[in-house]
């Protein structure tokens, strides 16, 4: 057998396995998954551990192992944001998140669009907040079909044939199976990933000499590539980094598909510890960020920057090796993409078909348009693969950040206090909106990181963060203009104590109710 | 059973110590520099791996001293 052959044949036992696994956990604790709660969020059911995997899984996909590297090979330093933004979103989830969960759960919240029409009264910002979550994961998705692709590319597989036989399988599944099919297969993924990256990190430098020449020989060949990059990040990217990694780690738990997998978890403090537990993965992220360097220190030359860690991984390794890595990459693309549609499917059952089609629909005929709806935004990912250019990856999870990034003053500040007038908060996502869009059309989709001009000065720095700045100074202003014109506010339906999660854990009763959650 | 109903926003003052990861990452001229070397890394990327461990030491330490105040309490 050839190279590619041995490297599709331990791929495929791989990948079937897999397969067995979604299809089998369906029959895992057991719910009725005619109910969007059991479906979508596997009954509110998941400990510190389980919701370890599934959020891990979650967050770690094509980005981390495909779309990060990728820009480390092109352009260096600068995708090491990518690090810094994983270290920052943590405390920032264990200040919000808690509270989103304990609300959520008091009121049957099952996305932030849920939340914010509770707490706002609004339901046409609860329909611009559902609107944006599904519109954002659309290009997420499409990152990991990109991941996929690449890997099955360099198998030999060309076409667009394997793709659709693995979307058909992710369809299949997670249509039976609902949440608990990803939060199963996240444990074996994580598994593969983890196998990878600690075979990976030791064998390929010392292939290549050591970590020390890594780094020595990548600068020069970072500093000869045109536009040139540089191993050290220069004064000049310093506003385009910061604001990459702030907006990345703000924007991040605003995506439907991690709000999905915080509210399955079981309490507050399953939350808090996985926090805590998570950058665990953030040292992983770093590590292969670093292959980008290693690829390029290999004399690689692949046809697209993405293309560089699946041609590192087969250039490096012994075949059956390869293929091993490679499922664990496209599996590691398929459970997100799972979360992703289900999640984005929530949304589309609770904010448009509840909300507007029927007012009266049983929790069955929620669940089968929640079933209908993840297959449609699965195809929705299509045409941002299709029609945006593909230079780097990144840009896909970056276009769809700038616009999630819109939503974080209704949702992030709601949690507190709602200082802000609905109507105000509406125009000012509109604003932000039309924002992003505008400076990423203006960039021709083939970047994110825009080149502000102010009082003479140039001020490159992520879409996103703009648009957000805009966002804010217009909702604050305008927040101020319609309550001094007495433009009545409506109602909450919630109160302060249902953020505290403090309750849930006097009445489980100390040490016992934390032995439980592990 | 009395029914512990202290009003608060949720944010404390150890709350803040959650602000220390984003004042050491967002200003890279902190750390965007090549020396010192650590094993054969830059210190551009060893200290960023070293904000990883540092930014969860900080959440887990909130995480024991919100735990402890509440059974104080």
């Amino acid at each position: 057998m050839d190279t590619h052959q041995v490297e599709l044949a331990v791929f495929t036992l791989f990948f079937l396995l897999v397969t067995v696994v979604g299809f089998l956990a369906s029959r895992w604790r057991r719910g009725d998954l005619d109910l969007l709660d059991e479906w979508g969020l596997g009954g509110r059911s998941f400990g510190t551990l389980i919701t370890w995997f599934l959020v891990g899984g979650d967050l770690y996909t094509a980005y981390t192992v495909i779309a990060v590297p990728a820009l480390v090979f092109g352009a260096g330093s600068v995708g090491f944001f990518a690090l810094a933004y994983t270290s920052l979103v943590y405390p920032l989830g264990f200040l919000i998140l808690p509270r989103l969960w304990a609300v959520s759960r008091k009121h049957g919240y099952v996305t932030a669009a849920d939340f914010v029409r509770g707490r706002y009264g609004s339901h046409w910002l609860a329909l611009a907040v559902a609107f944006t979550g599904i519109l954002a994961t659309m290009p997420y998705i499409a990152l990991q079909l990109v991941g996929m692709n690449v890997v099955l590319a360099q198998m030999g597989l060309k076409g667009d044939w394997p793709l659709l036989v693995a979307f058909l399988i992710l369809a299949l599944y997670t249509y039976s199976s609902g949440l608990r099919a990803p939060a199963l297969i996240a444990l074996v993924k994580d598994a593969m990933i983890y196998i990878m990256v600690g075979a990976v990190v030791v064998l390929i430098p010392y292939k290549l000499g050591g970590y020390a020449h890594i780094f020595a020989a990548a600068g020069p060949l970072l500093a000869a590539k045109h536009p040139p990059a540089a191993l050290v990040l220069p004064k000049s990217g310093y506003s385009a980094y910061a604001s990459l990694a702030l907006g990345s780690a703000l924007a991040l738990f605003m995506y439907p598909h991690s709000v999905t997998a915080i509210l399955a978890a079981k309490s507050g403090d399953a939350i808090r510890r996985n926090q805590v537990l998570l950058p665990a993965y953030s040292v992983l992220l770093g590590l292969i960020a670093l292959m980008g360097l290693m690829a390029l220190v290999a004399g690689l030359h692949p046809a697209t920057a993405n293309m560089a860690i699946p041609m590192l991984i087969e250039w490096a390794l012994p075949p059956w090796f390869a293929g091993f890595c490679f499922a664990a990459i496209a599996i590691g693309a398929l459970v997100p993409a799972a979360i992703m549609s289900i999640a984005a499917a929530n949304l589309f059952t609770r904010s448009f078909y509840r909300a507007y089609m029927r007012k009266d629909a049983t929790a069955r005929q929620e669940s089968q348009v929640a079933k209908l709806a993840s297959l449609v935004v699965k195809l929705g990912a299509l045409p941002f693969i299709i029609f945006l250019p593909q230079q780097y990856a990144i840009n896909l999870q970056l276009f769809g950040g700038a616009w999630i990034l819109q939503t974080f003053p209704a949702i992030v500040f709601g949690l507190w206090q709602r200082r802000f007038h609905h109507i105000a908060l509406l125009i000012g996502w509109i604003a932000g909106m039309a924002a992003s869009t505008g400076m990423e059309m203006s960039l021709h989709m083939k970047g994110s990181t825009y080149a502000l001009h102010l009082f003479g000065g140039t001020y490159p720095a992520y879409a996103g963060c703009y648009a957000l700045t805009l966002n804010l100074a217009i909702t604050i202003l305008l927040t101020l203009v319609l309550d001094a014109a007495r433009v009545k506010r409506l109602g909450d339906a919630t109160s302060e104590e249902d953020y505290e999660d403090r309750v849930t854990t006097q009445a489980g009763g100390g040490v016992e109710a934390v032995a439980a959650e592990f | 059973m009395m029914p512990a109903k202290k009003k608060s926003r949720g944010l404390r003052v150890r709350d803040l110590l959650l602000l220390i990861p984003y004042v050491a990452l967002l200003f890279p001229g902190l750390y965007a520099r090549h020396d010192p070397v650590l094993w054969g890394f830059p210190f551009f990327y060893w200290y960023q791996f070293g904000w990883v461990i540092g930014g969860a030491l900080l959440t887990g330490v909130v995480f024991l001293l919100r735990r402890s105040e509440r059974t104080t309490r």
